[in-house]
């Protein structure tokens, strides 16, 4: 099998990363992201790629997944009412992932849709709320789980299509919520040999 | 002036079908207008509010099947705010306090309540079918009342509309009694149904040739319903997750074999993987498939199955079908009629789509298409150039490219030229949506070329108002038009004020006409509703002339400002 490597000029918008060639999990592609495809200008940085000048007054709602810090305004920008399909049908299309999440200790384990989500940050912090017990402790660049009741520490990791238990973080949040079968949070003593020294970037949004 | 006596030329008149045809008969001369008022028994009324029901009635007492359309179209994709109007309520009261023997009624975006429905249900003992279409308001206890009081119900047809699901209990009001039902269409309710006494109803039911089940109905259930309605002519299934090593999955197979009458298959809403082949015995006689609410159907299974469709001249389906899949459906459905393309994921990122690659390979391998509805990520002047010369057969073609301002993906251009084509090879088309970007020029071609155009949709187009007048001045049949984000403003809107009485409606959104301009149109044409929406908290709206309108809509109407515009609804 020769890895072929085709000079063509992609379509305008196209970021090379995303066709870069990797060991990527199966059935992870590579994806355009609608917000690259999107050229229309909100009126103030971007501008278009028209020379027409089209000014858009149309009505925008930023969807703020609710992540604290700030976010490109590219990330989930959408007009209301575009693109022009029935509200039955953007329901059927809403993409909702429910994944189980179980967390070493806890009686019961609980769901959470990852498509509500755009980042590890922000699913951390869903966790956090969900699991009253846990609090996100930053240490410099990284944010773990913890139980600041007895200083016990959590991992956190997620069976993929593999049936392979991974660590959160290492690969783009949107492949990571296509692979994800169930999440856990593992206690990290029991995660001794597998929690690496310096952690992913759980901050990553790409 | 009559040769002929009454009866004879009412004879004639039931010949006459159409309301178009019937409404010319009747401009001929006094007697024709009465002979024919009193034969009539279809009567469509496109917007409720351009008449009254006391009116309807009175001109045609023998008024059996009433056809009523509210919200506009744009009100499909939440751009109208919920209760801005369109109530059953009245047309039901006047209906039964007129004794009309009302028999049919369809209803397309209006608001019916369980209280219309009781009433619709008690009143007209003759009452036989009721569709209703992306229609609110009101829950499955009003189903209940139709089910149990409409001795003689045929049809009950429920298309997307947004019914409050209160669980099951309505199936079973069918009185045991009720063996009549040709039609039924409940696949938009989203809640449990009472599975026993849907089995009782559909094996009671002998005439029964469309059913269209939702997701609450489990395979098991729908290999028995399918085991006493072998003559079905019409399916849409539920649920399809089964195992396929099951009973279950051989009884089902075994059974839609029986199916041999079925021609038009939809549903699908939840399939699991290795369930399709048991449907493929119905596969090759099928005229219509629907899989647009099935994402679960994808790759290489939804390949395999379109490629028995050979028959197929309505499709359905999700862009995930991709290029390549739509390649397999222009080799394989040669008597293709009208292909809808559903965006199968419209925020996410891009998985599979569709681009100008598959539509040019569908206009040349489906010569007799007709009508499109394609949301597509990209498209190109070329692929319209080509499309237009494969299939000048086009009536309606509607067109949506995802980000809406796209220009040509090759060239970078405006779309106005690939459009231009559409209209000009295109003699007979009446329904056209644009997208992508687009200048002027397109509307100069649409005004020139599209004489027979009847209904216009428009989104983020065009540079001045010369664009909204090109089309305004050359569009002679043009009956609806609808704009959006667009910056056409006052000049365009009040050049020629008559227009508008030709017209059944105009809708303009986020657009360049102010308060000042629509008063002043307002002010002109009497006989025109000009009616403003305004969402928002500001209780100053209405002071100041120069303030762009975010939400006008327009249309005609014999009977003058309504009564019953909610508060942010504000007739001039």
């Amino acid at each position: 099998m020769s890895l072929e490597n085709k000079q063509q000029q992609p379509p305008a918008g196209l970021n090379y990363d995303e066709t870069k060639l990797t060991l990527g999990l199966p059935g992870s592609g590579s994806k355009r992201g609608f917000s690259e495809t999107v050229d229309i200008s909100f009126g103030s940085s971007s501008s278009s790629s028209s020379g027409a000048g089209v000014e858009c007054c149309g009505q925008y709602s930023v969807v703020d997944g609710g992540d604290k810090t700030h976010k490109a305004p590219a990330a989930k920008a959408q007009l209301v009412g575009w693109p022009p399909v029935r509200v039955s049908r953007k329901n059927l299309m809403k993409s909702c992932k429910y994944v189980k999440v179980a967390v070493d200790g806890a009686p019961y384990l609980r769901k959470v849709d990852l498509e509500m989500y755009n980042s590890y940050q922000q699913l951390l912090g869903a966790l956090e709320d969900m699991f009253s017990f846990l609090t996100i402790r930053n240490y410099l660049n990284e944010s773990k789980l913890m139980d600041p009741a007895n200083g016990v520490e959590y991992v956190p990791t997620y069976e993929d299509r593999d049936d392979d238990w991974m660590l959160v973080g290492d690969v783009p949040w949107k492949m990571f919520v296509e692979t994800c079968k169930r999440l856990r949070l593992m206690k990290s003593s029991e995660a001794i040999g597998l929690a690496p020294r310096t952690p992913p970037q759980c901050t990553s949004t790409h | 002036m009559n040769y002929f006596p009454d009866e004879v030329i009412e004879q004639i008149f039931e010949s006459v079908t159409s309301q178009k045809d019937r409404n010319a008969v009747s401009l001929v001369c006094k007697s024709w207008y009465k002979i024919e008022r009193f034969s009539r028994e279809r009567v469509f009324i496109g917007n409720c509010y351009a008449i009254s029901p006391e009116r309807v009635i009175e001109r045609f007492p023998g008024l059996k099947s009433l056809t009523l359309k509210g919200k506009p179209h744009f009100a499909d994709f939440n751009l109208v705010p919920h209760e801005w109007g369109g109530f059953l309520q009245p047309w039901i009261e006047a209906l039964a306090d007129g004794r009309v023997g009302l028999e049919e009624l369809r209803l397309k975006r209006m608001i019916v309540s369980d209280e219309s429905l009781e009433l619709l249900s008690r009143s007209f003992p003759n009452f036989k079918s009721l569709v209703l279409v992306s229609c609110e308001g009101f829950t499955t206890d009003g189903l209940a009342a139709i089910a149990a009081n409409c001795r003689l119900l045929k049809e009950l047809d429920l298309q997307e509309n947004d019914i409050d699901d209160h669980r099951g209990h309505w199936l079973s009001c069918f009185p045991e009694s009720s063996t009549s039902l040709v039609s039924l269409n409940f696949a938009c309710l989203k809640g449990e149904i009472n599975l026993p006494a849907l089995e009782r109803l559909v094996g009671r039911s002998p005439n029964l040739k469309v059913l269209r089940l939702n997701r609450a109905v489990p395979p098991d259930t729908l290999q028995k319903v399918l085991a006493r309605a072998p003559q079905l002519v019409d399916l849409g299934t539920g649920s399809y997750v089964l195992d396929p090593d099951s009973d279950t999955y051989n009884k089902l197979q075994a059974t839609v074999v029986k199916c041999k009458s079925i021609k038009s298959l939809s549903g699908f809403l939840e399939v699991g993987p290795r369930c399709l082949p048991s449907i493929y015995p119905i596969l090759e006689n099928l005229t219509s498939l629907n899989l647009s609410y099935a994402p679960g159907v994808h790759g290489s299974e939804l390949i395999e199955l379109i490629r028995q469709c050979v028959k197929l001249q309505r499709l359905w389906i999700l862009d995930c079908i991709g290029d390549k899949g739509l390649g397999v459906v222009a080799s394989t459905c040669k008597e293709l009629q009208e292909l809808r393309v559903f965006p199968s994921d419209p925020f996410a990122a891009g998985h599979a789509f569709v681009t100008e690659e598959g539509l040019v390979a569908i206009s040349a391998g489906c010569p007799k298409l007709h009508s499109l509805l394609y949301f597509c990520q990209q498209m190109t002047n070329a692929a319209l150039i080509t499309v237009a010369k494969n299939c000048p057969n086009f009536i309606r073609f509607r067109l949506c490219i995802l980000d809406p301002t796209k220009p040509d993906a090759v060239t970078m251009r405006p779309l106005d030229e690939g459009f231009g084509a559409i209209v000009q090879a295109c003699k007979n088309i009446r329904r056209l949506s644009l997208s992508g970007l687009l200048t002027d020029r397109v509307f100069l071609y649409i005004g020139m070329y599209a004489e027979q155009l009847e209904m216009l949709s428009i989104a983020f187009a065009g540079d001045s108002d010369n664009g909204m007048l090109y089309v305004l001045n050359g569009c002679k049949k043009l009956r609806k038009l609808e704009i959006r984000d667009s910056p056409f403003g006052n000049e365009a809107l009040l050049k020629d004020v008559g227009k508008y009485e030709t017209m059944r409606s105009l809708w303009m959104s986020s657009c360049e006409v102010t308060l000042g301009g629509c008063k002043a149109l307002a002010k002109q044409m009497p006989t025109l509703n000009v009616e403003i929406i305004n969402e928002s908290d500001q209780v100053e709206i209405g002071v100041d002339d120069e303030q762009r309108v975010e939400k006008m809509y327009l249309y005609r109407t014999l009977v003058g400002k309504r009564r019953d515009t909610p508060e942010f609804v504000w007739t001039l």
